[in-house]
């Protein structure tokens, strides 16, 4: 099922047309995150006192303009946009296999180890995140440490119950008992025969919870919990700009449409992917 | 068929006063429950195909699925399996998987379902080599391709490749079958091999497992509702009925003169080419006991055409008539 089941998915997935165009725009933002630095020459950091809270134009240096402090926004704008997206990446990756770990575990033993495990769950997305990760700030320092983890740490909550009802879904199967009656550990059973069997539905929510960290990271970062100067992520800038926004527009502007470029792409191909492999169905 | 008489040496497998009970009340309150398997005994001796014969609910496949460790957590086990001298029951997991599916292995009922729908099947095959044998993969595929054309899947090094999903309902029995077999096991349980198959189909896989057992030497259990399925193939049947065994007795001698009423009933319901056409099948009146209940008398009472007093009374221990016969009836048919 699963090979073919990714194979017809591609396939579905090429005849959605907002799917295909929200795959090119990702394409296109990360290819210009990784190589905006080879197209601009101004660094990150450095400062150009000639052109403070320029307007963004071809004609100068600085194409998306500067900000008050006479910083490039274009190089900002997509090293903030690495950030993000690494963040994203790395804090999605981080979750994704948290819970699948411990989704499968809950959802393969059951009874009273499945119960407690999901009762730990409740507890933990019962707390206040924001001021959980304040806490965290207040006693660790600011780094970025402390950002990965309260990223992960309210990530995985969904992702471990999505794993363990697909899970439960699967592991009466009969594929399952012959693999334990024929002499499979339980570690055995859960890597080789149910996490391969419920990656096709988590893979879908593993691309709508990337932009959802995006979007938590940048919400931390402006508050200035999250990334701090003179490094950038998409939340600082914008938070930046925010207080320009009747002098300087652009300041807001750039790191603003990248965000909402990239936050739309992604929910949009979730979507597609979400169809494409039909999950509502049952598997 | 008749080459492997039931010997004196040690049975492969032997069970004795196995009893299956689950626990339908709240957790740690010792009420209701729901008795599987009540007390059943039974041997298989090395090389024998034992067919065990008994309507939904009997806990024929119970009874098999108990003694691998493969109930549900809330089933409560008593007795004792031994296979090859070895207790069974209360082994801890990690040894009984180095039983299951190297010793003893299992078909089971639904070949549609049975196979993990990811793995091309040359990799399932191989895997329970490379798991046990501690084989290479190389090695392991090479006696998967091996297996696949013993149990004559056409055109095997392709079928190696396919996915479960690309082969019908008898391709994919005989690749559980052929899995079963990886390891040479002493003993193949086959559940209900045939139920989910066409009749044609059945015939081929049953055939199929006579043949097996010609080449392997292993004991075969094999577990079905369906008493013509087991004659075709079993040297010796046992009957069950409500969670215990009833008859059992060597595969001819049963067929012919069956002891027990419940036996003699089951082989009236077969249709058959050389009685005369009936204009209605006959059919076993009633229903089989609630398990929940405790028994009384004998659990075949209310439906028994011979029933007595004493049925309803005084529960019919199962005594032995001859040396490899046993029935648990008041009023057993003479030979």
């Amino acid at each position: 099922m699963t090979a073919t089941l990714w194979r017809g998915a591609a396939q579905r997935l090429r005849t959605n047309p907002a799917a295909v165009v929200a795959l090119a725009v990702i394409a296109v933002l990360v290819l210009l995150a990784l190589a905006a630095p080879a197209l601009n020459p101004n660094s990150v950091e450095a400062l150009d006192w000639s052109q403070v809270a320029t307007g963004p134009g071809v004609l100068h240096a600085h194409w998306f303009g500067t900000d008050r402090l006479g910083r490039d926004l274009f190089v900002r704008t997509f090293e903030g946009a690495r950030t993000s997206m690494a963040v994203g990446l790395v804090a999605g990756a981080a979750s994704l296999t948290l819970g699948l770990g411990f989704g499968t575990i809950a959802g393969y033993l059951g009874g009273r180890a499945d119960y407690l495990m999901m009762r730990v769950i409740e507890i933990l997305s019962g707390l206040p995140l924001v001021f959980f990760v304040i806490f965290l700030t207040v006693i660790l320092g600011r780094n970025g440490y402390v950002l990965y983890t309260s990223l992960v740490a309210i990530s995985w909550l969904t992702m471990a119950r999505i794993v363990r009802g697909q899970t439960l879904s699967i592991r009466r199967r009969e594929f399952i008992e012959a693999a334990v009656a024929s002499g499979g550990s339980p570690a055995r059973v859960i890597m080789k025969h149910i996490v391969p069997n419920v990656l096709g539905p988590v893979a879908v929510y593993a691309t709508l919870m990337v932009p959802q960290i995006i979007l938590f990271e940048s919400f931390l970062s402006f508050l200035g919990l999250g990334t701090q100067e003179p490094h950038a992520s998409l939340g600082t800038l914008i938070a930046e700009g925010a207080g320009e926004i009747e002098a300087a527009p652009w300041i807001l502007l750039a790191p603003g449409i990248f965000l909402a470029l990239l936050l739309v792409s992604l929910n949009v191909l979730g979507d597609g992917l979400r169809d494409a492999f039909d999950v509502r169905e049952p598997a | 068929m008749s080459a492997t008489a039931p010997q004196p040496e040690q049975p492969a497998l032997r069970i004795d006063g196995l009893k299956v009970r689950y626990g339908t009340g709240r957790r740690g309150a010792d009420g209701a429950s729901l008795a599987a398997v009540r007390d059943v005994s039974l041997q298989v001796s090395a090389g024998e195909c034992l067919g065990i014969v008994g309507e939904s609910g009997s806990g024929k496949s119970q009874v098999f699925l108990a003694a691998l460790g493969l109930l549900a957590s809330n089933a409560r086990i008593e007795g004792s399996v031994r296979f090859d001298g070895e207790e069974l029951l209360g082994l801890p997991a990690a040894a009984l998987n180095r039983t299951r599916g190297a010793k003893v292995s299992m078909v089971f009922q639904d070949p549609m379902t049975s196979l993990t729908p990811h793995m091309r099947i040359g990799a399932q095959l191989a895997e329970m080599r490379v798991h046990h044998a501690s084989a290479t993969w190389r090695e392991a595929e090479r006696r998967a391709l091996e297996m696949l054309e013993r149990v004559r899947v056409p055109d095997a090094p392709r079928r190696m490749r396919a996915y479960p999903h690309e082969l019908s309902g008898g391709m994919r029995q005989r690749v559980m079958i052929a899995m079963s077999l990886m390891c040479e096991p002493r003993l193949v349980i086959a559940d209900e091999p045939t139920s989910a198959l066409d009749v044609t189909v059945q015939a081929q896989i049953l055939a199929l497992l006579r043949d097996v057992r010609a080449q392997f030497g292993t004991s075969i259990v094999l577990i079905s509702h369906d008493l013509g399925v087991v004659a075709g193939i079993a040297e010796r049947i046992v009957v069950m009925y409500s969670g215990r065994v009833v008859e059992s007795a060597p595969m001819r001698e049963l067929l012919r003169t069956p002891r027990h009423p419940y036996t003699a009933l089951l082989t009236e319901c077969a249709p058959s080419l050389h009685r005369a056409r009936l204009d209605r099948m006959p059919c076993l009146k009633g229903q089989p006991p609630d398990p929940t209940e405790p028994e009384i008398g004998c659990a075949f009472a209310p439906r028994c055409p011979r029933v007595s007093d004493r049925c309803r009374e005084q529960r019919p221990p199962l005594t032995r008539i001859d040396e490899l016969s046993q029935v648990a009836c008041h009023h057993p048919h003479a030979t």
